[in-house]
């Protein structure tokens, strides 16, 4: 029972943790809580369907497991990408020398108007994803992991340890984290600022697009709202970890993922929503710069 | 600006990008239809921006408002025929139009509470309904449990709201912006939960029945009419307490610590004070606009008091111009109002919503009557009101 829940709660978590990543980085550049992720990360769970419906009109049936993975996974990356670059240059880079409440509505603008493109266009029903893992598994210690549990722990690992590779290794990355430390500073040493906040909010939406697809086929249904809570967990995630700090992102991600699984199964599961928000009022009341950020740069952000 | 050509070409082109994303989940047919509306629509807006608008208005405004004496009679005049239009409107209004009209004025109860908080001291909150609906079912449990009336229940919602604004108040009173918004919200979504398991106290999703209308004596506000009065009351006098403590010693140390916490703290305003002063009143007005609502529709359920409520009082005091009092009274009325109006494009409220906030916040981030203390109290050279608060 224990193990299983350690292995639920660490599949789960992992998917907070990649569209914790894009809050962090996000905050990390312009201090911007990007309200409309979660909208991304569905907008991206339903590429993935869209993209697989018209492979299935070009005649490869989903069940060809590596072509429509591939396909999912490259659709809503590209899709969600494009959606957050352009929410970016519509809604907050206009904002960006306005008082910090303007940005802040209209991301819950942009959130609200993405959700119900999506369900006027897509309607408001349940979407079935049309994917299936094969359902066999490993056993152990009296608990399951599927191969999709596998694949989706795989997958998170990669991406995660991919990014860390970009942003310590590459030049976008170097200047991603200058920006970071001081806007101006950077731009005055010949960064292009405004590429780079494209850049972060395009492979944060990446991420979570990669994270929509695979919660679709964890979960085998996709709802225009699920982006709501998602964005809210994975926000929790982030500033569990520490907001502006990579490392903290993932960690934050699989420890809420944890928590989770484990209040559920243990404390009540009516109230498993709930473990999220008050986990996260106790961080921001106590410890507000999270486990892994910096004591000094609190007093800026809190 | 721009070259008209270049400009016209980007338009083009924003009107292509957009359809392009849009292709995905609307097929191609509405993706050319989009295409076609913001190119067009781009290309009209650049051609209006031509006519000379704005001098057109600044002289409007300058005869109509050349002398204060004139401004302020304007005023009273458009004040006593608002009201006299009020106050008569069950004499030739049917009951749906009646409704509407106690609906409107439920949401100016707490839109005023929130722009209290948001508007006037800058704390942005997004849990404000969690206090709405604490007040509601304070109500509701004591007048479906305890048969108690109306006016033991009301003054008991605002002190329950009240209280609970002091206990969210404290420990978030060292957070600020987006954290304080973050921290609020779960707030409410913790409060929502609870409403909605706690079932031994709160009946669960079933919600609470049978709420008793408030009564007068022997007379039971029952009809849509006397209700409609009794609310109409309850919210000039909220109004009026507002423009009161608003311009109190109170409502200018708020002011004070909305556009500079630091400078307000030292001149010697007690900002954490005045800051839970804000709460609880914010949340008191909540509970006052809860036990109405409750007594309006004699039955309440968590399910009126999601995030998504929320979000729509906040869109009513930024609409209408945050800070300012006629303004959080049009923005309630024109969100109110403006859905039913469009009960044939009900579908597409929603989106337009969501579009407004951007396009509100880009180009006139005051609201439509912007606060006029933010203008001459504080105006930088760029003019563009309230510096970022950071660094």
């Amino acid at each position: 029972m224990l193990v299983q829940q350690i292995i639920n709660g660490l599949t789960l978590g992992s998917v907070y943790a990649l569209i914790a990543l894009g809050y962090t980085m996000v905050y990390g550049i312009i201090q911007l809580i990007n309200f409309a992720h979660g909208e991304i990360y569905m907008i991206g769970a339903y590429a993935g369907i869209i993209s697989l419906g018209l492979l299935t009109l070009l005649g490869v049936p989903p069940s060809l497991l590596p072509v429509s993975i591939l396909v999912s996974f490259l659709a809503a990356g590209v899709v969600s990408a494009a959606y957050g670059v352009t929410v970016e240059r519509l809604a907050y880079r206009p904002l960006r020398q306005a008082p910090r409440l303007s940005p802040l509505i209209s991301a819950v603008g942009v959130s609200i108007f993405l959700q119900n493109f999506v369900m006027l266009s897509q309607g408001a029903g349940d979407l079935v994803f049309p994917l299936t893992f094969p359902s066999e598994g490993i056993s152990f210690l009296d608990a399951r992991i599927t191969t999709l549990q596998i694949f989706i722990l795989a997958v998170s690992v990669l991406l995660m340890a991919a990014l860390t590779l970009f942003i310590n290794r590459t030049r976008m990355g170097t200047a991603m984290r200058a920006t970071s430390q001081d806007r101006v500073m950077a731009g005055l040493v010949g960064i292009n600022v405004d590429r780079v906040i494209a850049v972060t909010f395009a492979i944060g939406s990446l991420l979570a697009a990669v994270a929509g697809v695979l919660v679709g086929v964890y979960y085998g249904l996709v709802n225009f709202s699920i982006g709501y809570v998602a964005g809210l967990k994975a926000f929790t995630a982030a500033v569990l970890g520490g907001i502006g700090s990579v490392p903290g992102a993932m960690l934050g991600g699989v420890l809420l993922g944890l928590l989770e699984a484990l209040g559920a199964a243990y404390i009540s599961s009516e109230y498993k929503d709930a473990f999220a928000f008050l986990v996260l009022i106790a961080v921001l009341i106590f410890r507000p710069q999270g486990l892994m950020g910096s004591a000094d740069a609190s007093g800026e952000k809190v | 600006m721009a070259p008209a050509g270049k400009t016209v070409t980007a338009w083009l082109f924003g009107g292509g990008w957009i359809a392009l994303l849009a292709l995905p989940f609307v097929g191609p047919v509405r993706a050319l239809q989009i295409a076609l509306a913001v190119g067009i629509g781009g290309v009209a807006l650049h051609a209006a921006r031509r006519v000379p608008l704005g001098s057109l208005a600044s002289g409007i405004r300058q005869t109509a408002f050349s002398g204060w004496s004139v401004a302020a009679r304007h005023a009273a005049l458009f004040l006593g025929a608002g009201l006299l239009v009020l106050l008569t409107l069950p004499l030739h209004a049917n009951n749906y139009v009646i409704d509407v009209a106690t609906t409107t004025l439920i949401y100016v109860i707490l839109a005023l509470g929130l722009n209290l908080v948001v508007g006037q001291t800058g704390l942005l909150h997004l849990g404000y309904v969690a206090f709405y609906g604490i007040g509601a079912y304070t109500y509701a449990l004591l007048s479906a449990g305890a048969h108690a009336s109306f006016w033991v229940g009301l003054p008991a919602a605002m002190a329950a709201a009240a209280l609970f604004g002091l206990v969210l108040g404290f420990p978030v009173l060292r957070l600020r912006g987006d954290y304080l918004a973050i921290v609020t919200l779960g707030f409410g979504e913790v409060t929502r939960l609870v409403l909605r398991n706690w079932d031994e106290v709160t009946n669960g999703p079933n919600g609470i029945l049978g709420i008793a209308r408030p009564s007068l004596g022997g007379w039971v506000l029952d009809t849509p009419a006397s209700f409609y009065y009794c609310v109409l009351v309850l919210a000039l006098a909220a109004l009026f307490a507002m423009r009161r403590v608003f311009q109190s010693r109170i409502g200018r140390a708020w002011v004070a610590i909305r556009e500079d916490e630091l400078a307000a703290r030292t001149v010697g305003i007690d900002v954490a004070r005045y800051k839970l002063l804000a709460f609880a009143l914010g949340a008191a007005v909540a509970g006052l606009g809860g036990s109405v609502f409750a007594a309006k529709m004699t039955f309440v359920s968590p399910e009126s008091f999601t995030f998504f409520e929320s979000v729509i009082i906040l869109c009513m005091v930024v609409l209408g111009g945050m800070g300012s009092l006629p303004g959080v009274v049009l923005g309630a009325a024109v969100i109110t109002i403006l859905p039913e109006l469009l009960r044939g494009f009900s579908d597409y409220r929603m989106l337009i919503f969501g579009a407004a906030m951007v396009l509100m916040m880009v180009f006139r981030p005051q609201g439509l009557i912007g606060s006029r203390s933010l203008a001459y109290e504080y105006r930088r050279p760029a003019g563009r009101g309230v510096p970022p608060r950071s660094r």
